[in-house]
């Protein structure tokens, strides 16, 4: 099977400080894969390097057949790419309406059946019953929704999630993943990163666990033991019991 | 109606500041980028629309027609050679650039201009004026103000309306999150520079209609507009123009009760401003 997206040999970081050391994964079209792996071990700067925030060389990144590394954020949008950022960033001052309506109008060219207001109203239908709320007077649950539907409306092929469990409460987590089988069932391709592992586990069909910047285990979720990812997660000396 | 008119007088006078401030607050609002040269340019757009009137001959309605399209393409020309490399979350490189900027400004307009004082000749609207009960308003003046009331009004539907305008108020509240939902912050920046430039056009034929030009001139006009900004509130549309309306009203009153005392009223008001509600009178949400 062709990769739609993958990387090769990714390497990124901060000014003088490398956080990834060759990186290697790949998803395919409608396909869910999971990024685990302790604080700091570079899955939000994986996500960052491929959006185009961080720079990285042009045939470290291959979308579709085409090298894509290093493009800005928003060639990124336009090559079918698209990013729920970490701790939400919606657009303040704004109404969820507003904030989806930037979205829409910046939009790449939909593959498939597009997203639209409607579509992600259906989804999430508290969104509709708040469209001229401002952003900031949002439950967390309810902006994290804000979130994801705006990036959708982009009309990515490759959807990143960074986190988007974080700080929610279980019963409104449990809302939002199960919405995630909708999304990538039009073939949006959807990298998980996630803290809680076995909800990561759960939700994907493939899962990569990193540590200081490299991939240590990467198979089916459905395969890999709780001994195997603890010993990718912690490193090779930590061995449970 | 001594005081009546010092305050009539004052708002014709802060719907000029206006025009200063509008610019300014957008670039503020959107970049957070103090535009030190705001004032340099103001002037060199009026030396520009004179020198057009002298070689041209074209009337004062004409060359601001021609200086508000000229002002757009340096303000663009400016955030794409220059301040798109200092733009970020330091305001002091911004700072620096603008503020060498406005001297190597001042400096070339001398070269060109000399320090001669030069004004646009407006005609007979110059001396016309509306008598309203005892009061006198002056025809020019209330131009300026109509003129900077509906910049400000077009500018907020700009902001609230149009596709450009949530592209920059998403730019404002997060640019790299604007990147990341395919918004272009170079472009959408140019614009807005090109836009507060191009609104300094106005500003310029006004200036050169109801008083005189220097080009060492720049930085008293860079104050009111900064004075303005700040007392409406950092970043607000509205907010500017309230706060130039005040400037303009400080500066009258002030100018009633001594000759002297005018600019320091407005400066004085703006620093009580500063001390009681150090962020402004409309407060930006954020």
């Amino acid at each position: 099977m062709n990769a739609l997206l993958s990387t090769h040999g990714l390497k990124a970081g901060y000014g003088d400080m490398r956080a990834l050391h060759g990186i290697e994964i790949s998803i395919e079209a409608g396909e869910t894969v999971a990024l685990i792996g302790a604080n700091g071990a570079g899955k939000s700067t994986l996500l960052k390097a491929i959006m185009g925030v961080l720079p990285v060389a042009p045939e470290m990144i291959m979308l579709d057949g085409k090298a894509v590394g290093g493009k800005s954020p928003h060639l990124m949008v336009k090559a079918g790419v698209a990013i729920v950022p970490e701790g939400r960033r919606l657009f303040l001052g704004m109404s969820v309406e507003e904030n989806l309506q930037i979205a829409i109008e910046h939009a790449a060219e939909p593959i498939g059946e597009p997203w639209t207001l409607e579509r992600v109203f259906a989804l999430f239908p508290i969104l509709r019953e708040k469209a001229r709320t401002l952003v900031e007077n949002l439950s967390g649950g309810q902006q994290q929704m804000v979130s994801i539907g705006r990036s959708l409306l982009v009309q990515p092929r490759v959807l990143l999630c960074d986190e988007i469990s974080l700080g929610l409460a279980p019963k409104v987590v449990r809302e939002i993943y199960a919405a995630l089988p909708a999304i990538t069932a039009g073939g949006v391709a959807l990298v998980l990163v996630e803290q809680d592992v076995s909800l990561a586990q759960r939700a994907s069909q493939r899962l990569y666990c990193m540590l200081e910047g490299r991939v240590t285990l990467q198979g089916a979720s459905s395969d890999i033991t709780r001994e195997q990812i603890s010993a990718a997660y912690f490193g090779a000396n930590h061995v449970l019991d | 109606m001594y005081w009546i008119d010092g305050i009539v007088q004052g708002i014709l006078l802060g719907g000029l500041y206006a025009q200063y401030a509008l610019g300014m607050a957008l670039m503020f609002g959107v970049m957070k980028i103090v535009n030190v040269t705001h004032g340099d340019l103001v002037i060199l757009l009026a030396l520009i629309g004179i020198s057009l009137a002298d070689l041209t001959g074209l009337g004062p309605w004409s060359i601001l027609a021609t200086l508000v399209p000229i002002g757009a393409a340096i303000g663009w020309i400016l955030q794409r050679a220059l301040l798109n490399r200092v733009v970020g979350d330091d305001p002091l490189p911004s700072l620096i650039a603008t503020f060498g900027l406005s001297i190597a400004l001042q400096n070339a307009m001398l070269q060109i201009w000399s320090a001669d004082t030069r004004s646009l000749s407006g005609g007979a609207i110059q001396q016309a004026s509306i008598p309203v009960g005892s009061l006198y308003i002056g025809v020019l003046p209330l131009i300026v103000l109509i003129c900077a009331t509906v910049l400000t009004a077009g500018m907020a539907f700009l902001m609230h309306y149009t596709r450009f305008g949530r592209a920059l108020r998403a730019a404002s509240a997060d640019v790299e999150a604007a990147a990341m939902m395919g918004v272009n912050p170079r472009r959408v920046y140019a614009l807005a520079t090109a836009i507060a430039v191009g609104i300094l056009g106005f500003a310029a034929a006004f200036q050169a209609m109801r008083s005189t030009v220097a080009p060492s001139d720049g930085p008293f006009q860079l104050i009111y507009a900064f004075e303005a900004v700040i007392i409406g509130g950092l970043g607000s549309i509205w907010g500017a123009f309230t706060g130039a309306m005040i400037l303009g009203i400080s500066q009258s009153i002030g100018f009633r009760i001594n000759p002297g005392f005018g600019i320091l009223a407005g400066h004085l008001v703006f620093l009580a401003v500063l001390a009681v509600r150090p962020q402004g009178i409309f407060k930006r949400k954020s």
